[in-house]
């Protein structure tokens, strides 16, 4: 467990060496109103956005400890930042790598990066708010999403906080955040019941020492890796001790997983996979290569990912991705035997293939590293054992397999 | 706390936790719906009701524009419409200009505009709020949506409301019965001998958890589905799906043209609500014996940058429910669509040339059988709850005149106690 943590040794991870972070090349910048100059912009942004999707899904597919990549696209789901309304491929990278830098840390750290990450700031419209007309965009999600959770705050809170990160604004030249104290709101404030001066630091410092932070800190993950809902009241307890007041989220982490609610039977099969978690999964244990550049096996991967309706770096909102069922529709059900169609023409299926007839329905189990089938899987999937790659494509679209 | 937050994660995750729908139980395919149509059309006559649920929060007093006021003008010098931009409804009032199909509705008195619809203590959380339009329930966290409890109320039929996009919001789902939430899209399936054995994958087995009881479900619906369901959507669908193959078992129903696409019908736009409401009108032609469709549209978070965002999600609202409105008419089932948002937005723009979280807003309601005009009284800018609308209509008005006037039930079972009858249909 600790080394899956740690992740590997000194070497570091040789997957992740082998896909470090692409070179976007500069942000696309169309001068003036030319219809033309704008389109040819917008074309190289898709461009760089598609090699950053691309260069992800990659790297979750060939890291040898792929922990770092799941906690990294779990604080992602959790600081939910779109693309979409965003529109920098390069800021976007720079959230990622940070989510990743930090991820495993003190969750203090990581809320003031996040509070002072570009894209963010342009997500949540922090640049540019101004003491005179401060933007609540960012100040009431920080608490409601980010750090607190509904119920912890009050609609004055959310109005004090967004004085408090008043003064910032993008500097679109070098993507830097820049503090102006004259747009800033100097002023004594009133959060949660503390009043100061508080800026942008203070009120960060103030909100993830809160309790209430805690808590929504270890349910936030407890949801997204073990079962939805609220934590029980003995794991909750046990994981609270773990992040304790220097909110270590690598000690929360590995509370979590070895949490014996966690290991139980209570919490077996209660999350369905993220279309990204079943997508990456399939494609590591089938040992299929994503194709980074423009290419056959790039753009059926994200469409795909896009029928599923989980493609990185673009959540639909700041609440993040779906959890549950929302991923369990006709639609998707649909989408994961083309995506299943596509992989196994691809894969690496010997250890199935090689297999007697009647041992490939438990070997494909092995294969996809499904626990055990239930006997209606295991009676269909006999009725084509002499067919290993139409086995493989129908475990994949196993009600097993869609679940954790 | 627990439950809110639970409840508030699952509504932005787009799932419904609580009610029929968590429990496994009722996620209806294509195939029921199918069914239902053979042998229980909908009767001439019974009215249909279309939910139209803005995401994010859509800025009122740029839809409907009190433009004549100087109160307006004044608290937002970069997001205002002067009165000559705007399409004028009288009462000092105008339509955003990209409401142009809407406003010839209006002209047509086939548009009522009920003004300041809120409702007291208003939340200004997306979750939260959306929550409480959807459960009718502004005091006291619910586990139903209001058109859930209508269900359960009406005979625990999930064919008879519908949502379309695959997810199914919290507003349907009952305490016993949940709606259906329908996919769209062509349908691509196993053969032949795997045909059989993706069928057994989709059995029912004991040894499931509840999760992958709903996978197997959802895995037995596409087949059913795609196999049973026959023409009747697919010249829909093939409109919903331009980017795909055109389906295997497309039907005479869509019209090839000479370069072998699926034409696109004139009355469909491009967006993805105009698909969603494509299929909605394909259903009611089925007589499919569905009384509530819910569909939706976000992006309506305009915290920056407002004006040019909101009049695209306006003009993409415009095309579609004006295509849609046309295409109905003229069936035997009179349609009335209802077009609301979780809240409005701070009357004062911020520094960014947008707004933030507001309270009361206007609700839309059009179709045949509405008697177009304003209801409600316009709220005024000057008199403001720290800086924000004050509501002049509960939006349980209008939601118990579509239970009375539409749907032909007595608001008070689904509401808790009656609210005052609006007159806009």
């Amino acid at each position: 467990m600790d080394t899956l943590l740690a992740g590997p040794g000194p070497g570091g991870d040789p997957g992740a060496a082998a896909t470090p972070p692409p070179d976007l090349g500069p942000e696309p910048t169309a001068v003036g109103r030319d219809p033309a100059a704008r389109k040819a912009a917008n074309q190289q942004r898709a461009q760089q956005e598609l090699l950053l999707v691309a260069w992800w899904l990659d790297r979750m597919t060939r890291v040898t400890a792929p922990l770092v990549e799941k906690r990294t696209f779990f604080w992602h789901g959790h600081w939910a930042t779109s693309e979409q309304k965003v529109r920098s491929p390069q800021l976007m990278l720079a959230q990622n790598q940070t989510l990743r830098a930090l991820g495993g840390g003190d969750f203090g750290v990581l809320a003031h990066a996040m509070v002072h990450d570009p894209a963010m700031a342009l997500w949540l419209d922090a640049s540019g708010s101004t003491r005179r007309a401060p933007n609540e965009n960012l100040g009431r999600e920080l608490m409601e999403l980010f750090t607190l959770g509904i119920g912890n705050y009050t609609e004055n809170d959310v109005r004090e906080a967004a004085r408090a990160l008043t003064g910032w604004r993008l500097d679109r030249t070098d993507g830097r955040l820049v503090f102006n104290p004259a747009a800033h709101d100097s002023g004594s404030k009133t959060v949660v019941g503390q009043s100061a001066d508080f800026d942008a630091e203070s009120l960060v410092d103030l909100l993830v020492g809160q309790p209430a932070s805690h808590v929504h800190v270890v349910t936030r993950l407890w949801n997204r890796l073990a079962a939805p809902g609220a934590v029980p009241a003995d794991a909750m307890g046990r994981l609270l001790a773990a992040y304790g007041p220097g909110r270590n989220l690598t000690a929360l982490l590995r509370a979590l997983l070895l949490d014996p609610v966690f290991r139980g039977a209570t919490v077996r099969g209660a999350l369905v996979k993220q279309p990204v978690e079943y997508v990456v999964g399939a494609l590591r244990m089938l040992d299929i290569r994503v194709d980074t550049g423009p290419g056959r096996s790039r753009t059926t991967l994200l469409a795909a990912l896009r029928a599923l309706g989980q493609i990185p770096f673009e959540p639909p909102n700041v609440g993040g991705w779906p959890a549950g069922s929302a991923w369990l529709t006709t639609a998707a059900a649909q989408a994961r035997l083309v995506f299943a169609q596509w992989a196994v023409s691809g894969a690496d299926i010997r250890p199935v293939t090689s297999a007697p007839a009647a041992a490939r329905v438990d070997a494909a189990a092995r294969l996809l590293g499904v626990d055990a089938w239930t006997p209606r899987t295991r009676a269909a999937l006999a009725q084509v054992q002499d067919d290993p790659r139409e086995l493989v494509l129908l475990a994949l679209v196993s009600p097993e397999y869609a679940t954790n | 706390m627990d439950r809110w937050t639970r409840r508030r994660f699952l509504l932005a995750s787009g799932v419904v936790g609580a009610g029929a729908l968590a429990a496994g139980g009722t996620v209806i395919g294509w195939q029921d719906l199918a069914h239902g149509a053979r042998t229980s059309p909908l009767p001439a006559q019974s009215a249909v009701l279309v939910v139209l649920t803005l995401y994010g929060g859509n800025d009122g007093l740029n839809t409907v524009i009190p433009a004549g006021d100087s109160a307006y003008q004044d608290a937002r010098p970069d997001l205002a419409y002067t009165p000559a931009q705007v399409l004028d409804l009288g009462d000092g009032l105008g339509l955003n200009p990209a409401l142009k199909g809407l406003h010839a509705l209006w002209e047509g008195k086939r548009l009522a505009v009920v003004r300041g619809v809120g409702y007291p203590k208003p939340s200004h959380s997306h979750f939260q709020s959306m929550d409480i339009w959807q459960t009718a329930s502004p005091e006291i966290p619910q586990s139903t949506g209001w058109l859930g409890r209508w269900l359960d109320a009406t005979g625990k039929d999930p064919l008879r409301a519908v949502s379309l996009g695959g997810v199914l919001p919290p507003l349907l789902a009952g305490a016993s019965t949940a709606g259906s939430a329908l996919p769209t899209g062509a349908f691509r399936l196993p053969k032949g001998r795997s045909l059989n054995a993706f069928t057994t994958l989709g059995a029912e087995s004991p040894a499931d958890s509840s999760t992958q009881a709903q996978a197997a479900t959802a895995d037995r619906d596409l087949l059913t589905v795609a196999r049973t369901f026959g023409g009747v959507f697919d010249g829909a669908k093939a409109s919903l799906s331009p980017r795909q193959s055109p389906s295997p078992t497309a039907s005479p129903a869509a019209t090839p043209t000479p370069g072998g696409q699926t034409a696109q019908p004139a009355y469909a736009g491009s967006g993805v609500l105009a698909s969603q409401l494509d299929v909605v009108a394909s259903c009611i032609a089925a007589k499919v014996p569905t009384r509530v469709y819910a569909v939706s549209l976000g992006g309506f978070d305009t915290h920056a940058g407002e004006k040019a965002t909101q009049e695209q999600l306006l003009g993409e609202l415009d095309q579609a429910v004006s295509g849609f409105l046309a295409r109905v008419e003229t069936g035997p089932n009179p349609v009335v669509l209802a077009v609301y948002s979780e809240f409005g937005r701070r009357v004062q723009a911020n520094a960014n040339q947008g707004t933030d979280h507001g309270t009361a807003g206007p609700v839309l309601v059009a179709g045949t059988p509405v008697r177009g005009g304003f209801y409600g009284a316009q709220p005024s800018l000057t008199d403001l709850d720290a800086g924000d609308l004050k509501f002049s209509t509960d939006f349980r008005s209008v939601y118990a005149t579509l239970l009375h006037r539409v749907l032909a039930f007595d608001p008070a079972q689904v509401l808790g106690k009656d609210y005052p009858l609006l007159g806009f249909v």
